[in-house]
Order: C-alpha cells, then sequence, then structure tokens
C-alpha cells in the first residue's frame, strides 16, 4: 500500500535528512523505524525517507558526536536501539535550523517574485 | 572520550530490528505477516547497500585492507622468489649505495666539527697563496682587536717524537694558542685544559692534553696518568687532561694525538717573528648578529693597519671566512665537489633501479592481467587494484631500503676503521646518524611509489571483456622503446666500467712487478729524524754512522743504506734547481733543470738495488774537506750532457752556485709517481750535504717482522728516546699505489653496481617479452619449434641488446684505457685477457638475466596454455 503513494511523496533534498533526523530526537530518544515513522507522519505524510539511507545517515551523525546510541526496548517489547540528541547535536540543530529556514526564506522570495 | 567502535554484527541486528518494528506496525494496519514483512523490506530498500555503506565507514577499514594486501603481497612475492630476489637485492645495492655517499656528505657538508655551536665557527682565509697561515705576531694583534670573534685560537701541525718512558713513538700533535679549548667552548673528558693564563712567553707552559681515542689506545683509558712526565722532542711535559671523545680536532683530513701549548713548543725568535707564515690556521666563533663578510672587513682593516706599521715584514692581506674544519677552500671545495658529483651519480643509479624494476613490475602486471580482469568483472574497484600492486612494490622497497642501510653501515664501519695511510690518521666521523636512516627509508618509500607507478597505465586500461574473452592482448612493436633505450644505455656503460676495472686491476697487477729502477722488496724501511729527537746538527752523521754498523751486524742483512728520504716512500722528497757550468747568472730564467734530490749514504745504491751504470758510488771520504761530487741518473746525464759518455767527471752548479762534479751513473726510477715519464735525478753524499731525517734501508732475505725487532732493538742500544717508524718498502710504497687502487675499487664498485642494473634493465625486458607472448610461444610450441627457436623468439630482442651495448660500452672502455693509464701505472686496454674477460662477463650477465625468463619460455606447456587461455 505504501508502494504507490511513494512516487507522489517528495525526494529529500540533499543534506535534509541529517537535519530532520535531529529534529525528530529533540524531545525524545527513538529508535532507527520510530524515526523514519515520525519524519513521515510529521511531514504528513509528504517526506520519503529510505529506510535503508536512514542508518548510514544515524552512523554518520553519531560519528559526529550529536547523536548517542543506546540498545533498549521499544514500546512494543522488541529491543532496539534507540537514538538520543547530544548537547552538540542540540547546538547543531540550532544552527542548521537557522540556516535551513534563511535559505527556505530566501529561495520563497525568489519564487514569489518570479510569480508575480 | 573514546567510543567504543561498531562491530559489523551489531549494525546488522540494529537493521534486523528496523524490519522487525516495521513488519509489526504494517501487521497493525492488516497486512498479513507475509506482505507485511515483504512491505518492511521494500521500505528499507537495499539492505546490502547499506551494511556496505557503514563497513565502509568505519575506521578500520583502511586496516583492514593494508592488512590483507600485506598478506596478499607477501603471499605473491613468496611464490616468485627469483622476481623478490632480484628486486630487493637491486633496490638494498641502489639504497645502501645513496646512504653510503649521503653519510659521507653528511660527514663532509653537513655536521662538520663535534664542536658546541659548530654554525658559527669559522676559519681564516688569506688570500695570496698562503691559504690560512699567518705568523704569530700577527695572530696575536688579529685577535687582540678585533671585535667581530668570540676569541681567536689557532693551531698547526706537527708530528713528533713522544717519549713515555718505555718506547718511543711518533706522533701528531696540534700546537694551539693557549685559549683553543676555550675558543671552542670545550670541556675536558679528564683533568684540566690549559688556559691563555698559563702562557707565559717561549717555552711556558709544558703541558699535554690527550686525545679521547689516543689516552684510549695507547694509555689503555688509565685516569692516573694525569700528572705524569712524558719527553716531546726530549723536552719534558705534564699530561693535565683528556679531551672529550668526539672532539677530533678542528681539521677533518688529521685528527690529533695530543695537544700542547704553541708557546711551550717554539721558541722566542718563531713567536717573535712577524714575516712568514706557518701557522696553520686561525679559528673562532663569530659573535652573535655578525657576519662572515663584516668580520672579515674588519680583520681586512687590521691587516691594512699592520702593514703600514710593517711594511718590509707584512704584504697585502686578503683575509675571507670559510666554515671550519676543511681549511677553507683548499681542501672543501676538491672534496664538496666530489661528494656531490658522487651523490649525483648514487641518485642516477637509484634513478636507473628505478626504471628497471618500473618494466618489471609492468612485465608482472601482465603476467596478472587474466587475475586482474577477473578481479575487476567480479567487481573490484581499480583503485583497489592499484592499491595492491603498490602495497607489493612497496613491500619490496622497504625490505630493500633496510637491507641496503644495514650494508651500508656496516660498509661505513668498515670504511672508519680503514686508515689508508697510517701515518696520518684521518678524523671523519662517517656513522650514519638519524638523517641517514631517514634519508634511506625516505628513498625507499619513494623509489617504491616510483617503479610502482609503472604499471598504473597498464591496469587503469584494463578491459575486462576483452582479456577473458581473448587472452592477454599480444601486441609487440617492433620500435624500440624507450625503457629499451634505457637498458641499451646502462648494458654499455656496466661494460664501460667493466672493462675499466679489468684494464686497472691488469695495470695494477703489473705494476706491483715492474721495474722502478730500484728493487722494493726485500727492504725495510726504518725512519727516524735524528733533529726530532734532540742532536744538534754536529751530532747527526757520527749518529747515522753509527746506526748504519748497529745494523749491519745484524744476522741475514746483505746491505744497509740510508737517505734522506727513498724513493716512492712518500716521505716527500725534493726538488733543487741546478745550472749548466756555463752559467754565470745564477737567476730563475736560467735554471737547467729542477732534479729529484736525494742525500745518500755510500751502500746506498746497493742497497735499493739501484744498478751503476758508470763511474762510481760514493765513500765515507766524500766528506766536507773533499770536493763536492754527485751521482746523477741517465735522464739526469742526458739531458744536461747530451750523452751519458759524456757527463761523467763533468760539473754542474748547484742552486747556490756550487760546482758539482758528476762521479757515476745510476740507472733511471721511478721517483714520485709510478706514472710519471723518466726524470731525472741526482745523489748528493750524506756528509756534504747533511740530512737530519734518516730513513735507514735495510736489505735482507730473512721475516721482516722478525727483523723489524732486531732494527728496533739495534736503534734503541744506541739511543733508547730515538723514535723509529718501521715499514717494508713495498708497504711505504702503498701511498702511491693508493690512487690507482682507489681508481680500481671504485671502478670495481661502479662496476658491480652496474651489472647488478644491467641484470635487473636485461631481466625485466626479458620476462615481460615471455609473459607478453606466452600465447604466440605456445603456438610455436605446438607447431613444432625447437627450444632453440622459442627462446631466439622469447629472448632475441633482449639478446641484442646486451650484444649491443656491450660492444658499445667495450668500445668505450678501450677509448677510456688511454685515460686510465694516467692514474695507474701500465694500464692498457689492448690486453687479450681483458677482451676475452668483458666478453665473458657480459655473457655471463647475460646468461643470470635471462635463466629465469629462459625457464619459463622453455617450460611453456602449449596444451595447457591454449586450453587456459
Amino acid at each position: 500500500m505504501s508502494t504507490q503513494e511513494d512516487k507522489e511523496r517528495l525526494e529529500l533534498l540533499q543534506g535534509t535528512l541529517d537535519l530532520l533526523i535531529l529534529r525528530t530526537l529533540i524531545f525524545r530518544p527513538q529508535h532507527g523505524q520510530g524515526i523514519a515513522r515520525a519524519i513521515r507522519q510529521t511531514s504528513e505524510e509528504e517526506l520519503l525517507v529510505e529506510h535503508g539511507a536512514l542508518y548510514p545517515a544515524l552512523q554518520r551523525l553519531e560519528g559526529r558526536g550529536w547523536i548517542s546510541a543506546k540498545w533498549g526496548t521499544s514500546s512494543h517489547n522488541r529491543k532496539a536501539r534507540f537514538y538520543s540528541l547530544t548537547t552538540a547535536g542540540r547546538k547543531q540543530l540550532g544552527k542548521e535550523t537557522t540556516k535551513w529556514k534563511r535559505l527556505a526564506t530566501a529561495i520563497g522570495r525568489i519564487l514569489e517574485s518570479a510569480g508575480s | 572520550m573514546f567510543r567504543r567502535k561498531r562491530s559489523a554484527s551489531d549494525f546488522n541486528a540494529e537493521i534486523e530490528a528496523h524490519i522487525r518494528l516495521e513488519t509489526e506496525r504494517l501487521k497493525e494496519q492488516g497486512l498479513s505477516e507475509e506482505n507485511a514483512r515483504a512491505a518492511a523490506r521494500r521500505a528499507f530498500g537495499n539492505v546490502t547497500q547499506a551494511q556496505e555503506q557503514f563497513y565502509d565507514s568505519g575506521r578500520w577499514l583502511w586496516f583492514d585492507h593494508l592488512s590483507k594486501d600485506l598478506r596478499f603481497a607477501f603471499r605473491t612475492l613468496r611464490k616468485s622468489p627469483g622476481f623478490t630476489f632480484v628486486t630487493v637485492a637491486t633496490l638494498a645495492v641502489a639504497i645502501g649505495a645513496n646512504a653510503v655517499v649521503f653519510s659521507a656528505l653528511n660527514a663532509f657538508l653537513l655536521r662538520p666539527l663535534n664542536v658546541p655551536q659548530s654554525e658559527s665557527l669559522y676559519g681564516l682565509q688569506l688570500g695570496g697563496g698562503h691559504h690560512g697561515a699567518l705568523s704569530y705576531p700577527t695572530y696575536v694583534d688579529f685577535r687582540d682587536r678585533n671585535r667581530s670573534f668570540d676569541g681567536l685560537a689557532v693551531y698547526q701541525m706537527t708530528r713528533v717524537g713522544l717519549d713515555t718512558g718505555k718506547n718511543p713513538t711518533r706522533a701528531w700533535l696540534y700546537e694551539v694558542s693557549g685559549n683553543y679549548f676555550d675558543v671552542l667552548k670545550l670541556q675536558p673528558h679528564l683533568g684540566r685544559f690549559f688556559h691563555s693564563s698559563d702562557e707565559h712567553g717561549a717555552g711556558s707552559a709544558p703541558y699535554i692534553v690527550l686525545s679521547y681515542a689516543y689516552w684510549h689506545g695507547h694509555f689503555q683509558g688509565d685516569a692516573r696518568l694525569l700528572g705524569r712526565r712524558v719527553d716531546v722532542n726530549k723536552r719534558p711535559y705534564t699530561i693535565i687532561g683528556v679531551a672529550p671523545p668526539e672532539f677530533r680536532g678542528t681539521f677533518l683530513l688529521l685528527s690529533p694525538d695530543f695537544f700542547v701549548p704553541m708557546v711551550s713548543f717554539e721558541d722566542q725568535e718563531t713567536l717573535n717573528r712577524r714575516a712568514g707564515w706557518w701557522i696553520f690556521e686561525t679559528i673562532g666563533h663569530l659573535k652573535q648578529g655578525v657576519t662572515p663578510g663584516q668580520a672579515a672587513a674588519e680583520l681586512n682593516a687590521i691587516g691594512d693597519d699592520l702593514q703600514k706599521t710593517y711594511p718590509k715584514e707584512m704584504g697585502k692581506m686578503n683575509v675571507s671566512l670559510a666554515r671550519a674544519g676543511l681549511y677553507g677552500d683548499t681542501f672543501g671545495r676538491p672534496i664538496r665537489g666530489f661528494v656531490a658529483a658522487l651523490m649525483l651519480l648514487a641518485g642516477l643509479i637509484l634513478l636507473a633501479a628505478c626504471a628497471n624494476l618500473g618494466s618489471l613490475f609492468a612485465a608482472r602486471a601482465a603476467d596478472r592481467s587474466r587475475e586482474i580482469a577477473v578481479r575487476l568483472a567480479l567487481g573490484s574497484s581499480r583503485m583497489r587494484i592499484l592499491r595492491q600492486l603498490f602495497t607489493e612494490a612497496l613491500v619490496i622497497s622497504l625490505t630493500g631500503g633496510a637491507v641496503g642501510i644495514l650494508g651500508g653501515a656496516m660498509l661505513l664501519r668498515r670504511l672508519m676503521a680503514w686508515n689508508p695511510f697510517p701515518q696520518f690518521p684521518t678524523n671523519v666521523p662517517l656513522h650514519p646518524d638519524a638523517n641517514v636512516y631517514i634519508l634511506a627509508a625516505l628513498l625507499a618509500f619513494v623509489s617504491g611509489i616510483l617503479f610502482g607507478a609503472v604499471p598504473v597505465k597498464q591496469v587503469l586500461h584494463t578491459d575486462p571483456y576483452e582479456i577473458v574473452k581473448s587472452g592477454s592482448v599480444t601486441k609487440v612493436g617492433r620500435r624500440i622503446t624507450f625503457r629499451e633505450a634505457l637498458v641499451a644505455v646502462q648494458i654499455a656503460i656496466c661494460a664501460l666500467l667493466v672493462t675499466s676495472s679489468m684494464v686497472a686491476v691488469r695495470g695494477l697487477m703489473r705494476s706491483l712487478h715492474s721495474d722502478f729502477g730500484f728493487a722494493p722488496r726485500e727492504v725495510i724501511l726504518a725512519d727516524t729524524d735524528l733533529a726530532m729527537a734532540g742532536y744538534p746538527d754536529a751530532a747527526v752523521p757520527p749518529m747515522q754512522k753509527r746506526m748504519i754498523a748497529a745494523i749491519e751486524t745484524i744476522p741475514g742483512v746483505t746491505a744497509v743504506g740510508l737517505a734522506n728520504c727513498p724513493p716512492l716512500a712518500g716521505c716527500g722528497a725534493s726538488r733543487t734547481s741546478i745550472f749548466t757550468d756555463e752559467t754565470s747568472d745564477l737567476t730563475p730564467a736560467n735554471v737547467a733543470a729542477s732534479p729529484m734530490t736525494y742525500q745518500i749514504s755510500p751502500e746506498f745504491f746497493v742497497a735499493a738495488g739501484t744498478p751503476l751504470l758508470a763511474g762510481r758510488a760514493f765513500t765515507w771520504h766524500d766528506d766536507k774537506n773533499a770536493p763536492r761530487v754527485a751521482v746523477v741518473n741517465e735522464t739526469f746525464a742526458r739531458r744536461i750532457f747530451g750523452s751519458q759518455a759524456n757527463a761523467l767527471g763533468r760539473y754542474y752548479k748547484s742552486w747556490n752556485g756550487t760546482r758539482m762534479q758528476v762521479v757515476g751513473i745510476v740507472k733511471d726510477g721511478k721517483y714520485a709517481s709510478l706514472t710519471e715519464e723518466p726524470q731525472p735525478a741526482m745523489f748528493y753524499p750524506l756528509l756534504q750535504s747533511p740530512s737530519s731525517q734518516s730513513f735507514l734501508m735495510v736489505r735482507s732475505e730473512s721475516d721482516p717482522r722478525r727483523l723489524a725487532g732486531a732494527i728496533r732493538r739495534g736503534v734503541r742500544d744506541l739511543d733508547a728516546g730515538l723514535p723509529v717508524f718501521i715499514q717494508t718498502w713495498p708497504e711505504a710504497m702503498d701511498f702511491f699505489l693508493f690512487g690507482s687502487r682507489m681508481a680500481t675499487a671504485s671502478l670495481a664498485v661502479l662496476g658491480a653496481l652496474g651489472a647488478i642494473l644491467s641484470i635487473t634493465g636485461i631481466f625485466g625486458i626479458s620476462a615481460y617479452s615471455v609473459s607478453k607472448r606466452l600465447r604466440e610461444l605456445g603456438i610455436r610450441m605446438a607447431l613444432g619449434a625447437q627450444s632453440k627457436e622459442v627462446l631466439g623468439a622469447a629472448l632475441g630482442r633482449a639478446i641484442r641488446l646486451l650484444a649491443f651495448g656491450s660492444a658499445a660500452g667495450l668500445l668505450l672502455g678501450i677509448l677510456a684505457g688511454r685515460v686510465l693509464a694516467s692514474i695507474v701505472y701500465q694500464a692498457t686496454s689492448r690486453d687479450p685477457l681483458v677482451l676475452t674477460g668483458v666478453v665473458l662477463t657480459m655473457a655471463l650477465l647475460g646468461l643470470m638475466a635471462t635463466w629465469i625468463p629462459a625457464q619459463r619460455a622453455l617450460s611453456i606447456d602449449p596444451a595447457r596454455l591454449l586450453r587456459e587461455e
């Protein structure tokens, strides 16, 4: 069922996945599948995250020390690896968010002026 | 903070957990277990790719690959021991040569003297032909008036007799200014140094500071030696200290046995004389911030001022400064040039070795083109394959480098211990230091990269489909490639070097048995200096007579002669000018000849084995009261009097106008070098022209070592304090053979290097040709070709290269024989033995180089080969 919808969803822009992961982890630790689900739900099913691409990204963020990971138990009583935001990660999220907002505003302005 | 490395299985477990969670979520939405699982997998995408990405991001990956590459490299190298041996040996030799030469460069150029702050230590060079030399009063003026130096010191090398009470020996000393050790900022190893404050005019401060090596070698490092009285040239001295071990004097080419204050050694007259240039070198540390140019300008100003004050004694001075250690540019420039040229040569050898190893590697890569193609087809990246090849190259180059530096260090130790002239103790620390090791490692690494890079293009252009489909692509060009031309040049140079070294060896062998105009074998020379032992001039001739008489009584001695310095004994025989009897104006322009001049005893010619051709030799009656007489050689007679017959009884004038009558004529000989043309020589009787330097020449058939003991005892019975230096005449002649020996040895070493390069060069080309043409050769064999034809096809090109290169080299070698004849006595390249030897050597090299490829070509099994390809 998800396959047909996939085609209409937006592909992620390069570099935005890191931002989305960090943002998802801001309230509480989450495992990989939970992050994928959260991104889809929060974006109101607009954004497509290929689950396979998520893990290298998580690996990268962990490597930079922005998130840390721990094996735990999920709500379904399953074993899963939970990721949580580190202080450095929180700082990075702030930076990235500002950057992204400025970029979005700028692009929005250009598009609006072009449209009028 | 340390993060634990995450394992791949942990990562896989996470992916597994993800898929399970997703499956459960989908099941909650109403999918069947099977569908839910499939959908979860689909949503995840490519699991393997994720795993690979995870793996690639790992930091250990690099080491993982490296250790795999290393293991693989060792495995493949073990499988081809011939290839491994040749490559490692080539690099070991090339890098060893570089390490040895660089050590010399290091010793001579990079760390000149073992003293604190040697970088600011400069020596004075005075223009006008007298190099660094000064008179003592001028030195004192320079020392006291300059403001550029932290003190100026002088030193002067002298050979003396040292009597420590039991066995008088000859030793080298530095007479130095009192401030010498203070200027050099040295601390004694033991006891104390002397200082300026010890100096109180001529004869004061009779103190000795021993060099560490002499203290260790002659006094077994005995600390109780301090305060001991010893005699230097019969004058009493007190040992007060020992210099530090690393200090070996301030002139690299001569390290002294001990140091004494100059004022203690020289008389008042010498110290006060302003004219003259007898002090060897003046050295000092420049003050901080003073440039050598400023210091030289200041010294020149002082010099000009001195010249105004003492216009009669002093000429114009033109001082410049040079780094201390090699006596300014006099020795420094040729040594630096020589070492730099050697370094260039060693570098070229290494480059040539890299080129050859590069073609060997290309052959190997071609051999493995199938393996490489299969690996590429299976998805290996080209980078990965190149990395593997580079790892192999680096394993070889680093092993070669390690073997090379070890061999080089051993060779250097031998060179250090080797003292070609026992009379002149040299002072060149050739120890390989950190610089040398770093350089060797660097060279090994760079050469590994260099020759490893040769097959890169080949690998990058490998087309797996083509190779798997049709086997290695055979394209044998007819054109001579750059690589082949390079090898041909190497072979030619190798043949040239082999020819030259054989010519040199033959010449050397002949020169040991040639006619010198005297018969050095079975003659022992006992060298003493009576002035050194404190004999006044009048006492010298009687003592010489007594010595001759004493030695003559030794059983087995057939003749005893005495000369100031026998020919070819390395003692610096002199020439003096003469005039014809008709010349009245004794100016330099009218000089008739400058013959070699010898002062000899009556028995000299008998002891030397020089045939008397006409007239008579001297007797003891040719003394001060008798008419002045001379014996001359054939060339002298011919040149001055027109003919031998004409010369006997005729007169000529000595340098000061004294008329000399020729009473005898002797056979021509070699006097100053083995390669010289016949030159005039004249002999004067000792009693008419005395000399305190006395070489006893003892002819005897008995064992030289036993005889040496007897001679020493005989001299000691006459004077226990007289130092004697005993060696056989042929041993003394080694000094003259040194040049030709060195030339021969260098040619042989270079020839060996050239041979190794040629072998690898030919090996590389023939191995490449065989592996490129395996299929063709297999077909030929299948069609019935004989081994000879197969070999011809496989190795023809390599062998033609060898023949062509050898012929060219041999030709050049024959031409170069003339040049060689000026260094090595009787060297000639028109020698059938040499020509045969060169041809045989080159053939042997060719055989060695083509052995492995030939074996390979012959062992081709056409059936198997055609099946495989």
